[in-house]
């Protein structure tokens, strides 16, 4: 038994399109694609690459939602190509662009080292609070469900750059540091494990940190996994307005746990190699 | 770390001007209804006399003086703000800061001593 294949509809893709060493500005090309119901944006890009013009330039990795490589702006709104049905948002005309607030480095590709810079300096990982532990593991670090609730939310960003293009501030204010390099700031001072917020507190809480803020709220519009940015910021202006004032608790220290008492290695599992990086 | 304690202040600001003006309000604009000091009742709460006999008490003219100090501070904090959202660079920053700063502390020099003379000439005229 065959099943008939739905009928396609013809949309315009408008694109933005800009090749830095060829084009003096950017300019808006048109092609026709033949949509079924639930293609993706990205599979409509393949589709203009195949078959169109060859010479489009876009991002892209996992085709699932995960890697956070296809952000770009459609109809004005930044998402990502990979989990957004063409059919969802368009009914005869879609227009793409790279995402605002980045620099191009062609067609459809922003470059997003900007924002890597900034997470880099949020020190986004576990660091001092028991370095000997971390180095070298005697056990588990133990955390209840509501301390990982704490953090579990911000933890599911996928670094697109959806949000940091979404931001009013940022716009107006390229060294403002942005929803998501703020928000994971957020989440790692929440984190039990982690002992380096006062550290971070001090790049969040700098002229160009969280108080720059206008809680517009696009950060967390635009996000395709739900993180919320913009509540992580008004957590994190609490966080250090209270650490400030030494109003803020004292968190207890990571609970660690050894190893159970009277275990034994199961029989065949070879050793750990050595660490290569001491 | 330090932007976060102008912020801070910028805040607790904000709240204390809200109680002050409420109290300002409740004074010149409602003082017919609510009596606070006015000390001669049938005058009008901005007249003269009740003018000066405000003036003579330190507490309302310590309450200016704090008001002004804090207005200033919550106004100008929120202008550099609103400059520094244009992109400027450090340097600038910095020199807005600073000028914003002697803006700030002229005006706060300015209007305490009005305050001061004022409450001088309140209590020569009380003799």
């Amino acid at each position: 038994m065959t099943q008939s294949r739905p009928s396609a509809r013809n949309i315009t893709f408008h694109i933005r399109r800009y090749d830095p060493e060829k084009d003096a500005e950017p300019g808006i090309f048109s092609y026709q694609v033949p949509v079924r119901p639930g293609m993706t944006v990205l599979e409509g890009l393949h589709y203009i690459k195949e078959n169109l013009d060859q010479s489009l330039a876009w991002r892209y990795s996992c085709r699932m939602g995960v890697c956070g490589s296809c952000g770009m702006l459609l109809n004005g709104r930044p998402m990502l190509a990979c989990n957004t049905q063409i059919l969802d948002i368009a009914s005869t005309e879609l227009t793409l662009g790279p995402l605002p607030n980045f620099e191009i480095i062609r067609d459809l590709v922003p470059d997003l080292m900007s924002m890597f810079e900034k997470h880099r300096a949020v020190m986004p990982h576990i660091s001092g609070a028991d370095e000997g532990e971390l180095n070298d593991p005697a056990g588990e670090f133990y955390q209840t469900p509501e301390d990982l609730e704490r953090y579990l939310q911000f933890s599911f960003c996928i670094k697109c750059g959806c949000c940091m293009a979404a931001c009013p501030t940022l716009a107006t204010d390229e060294r403002y540091l942005g929803p998501m390099p703020l928000a994971q700031a957020y989440r790692y001072n929440n984190d039990t494990r982690d002992g380096a917020g006062e550290a971070r507190s001090d790049v969040a809480g700098s002229s160009c940190g969280v108080f720059r803020c206008h809680y517009a709220g696009e950060c967390s519009r635009a996000c395709p996994k739900g993180v919320d940015p913009a509540k992580a910021l008004q957590h994190l202006k609490r966080q250090l307005v209270l650490g400030y004032l030494r109003l803020g608790t004292k968190r207890k220290p990571c609970a660690k746990q050894g190893p159970p008492a009277g275990a034994q290695r199961k029989p065949g599992i070879p050793e750990a190699p050595p660490y290569t990086i001491t | 770390m330090r932007e976060t304690g102008y912020w801070t202040w910028h805040m607790a600001a904000g709240v204390v001007i809200f109680i002050l003006l409420g109290m300002h309000m409740a004074t010149m604009h409602a003082g017919g209804l609510t009596g606070l000091f006015v000390s001669h009742p049938g005058e009008e709460s901005v007249s003269l006399i009740n003018s000066q006999a405000r003036d003579g008490r330190a507490l309302l003219t310590g309450g200016y003086v704090f008001l002004l100090g804090i207005a200033l501070y919550h106004g100008l904090y929120g202008l550099r703000t609103i400059l520094f959202e244009l992109s400027l660079r450090p340097a600038t920053e910095k020199a807005v800061s600073v000028a914003l700063l002697i803006l700030g502390l002229g005006l706060f020099g300015l209007g305490t001593w009005a305050a001061l003379a004022a409450h001088a000439a309140a209590l020569a005229a009380r003799g």
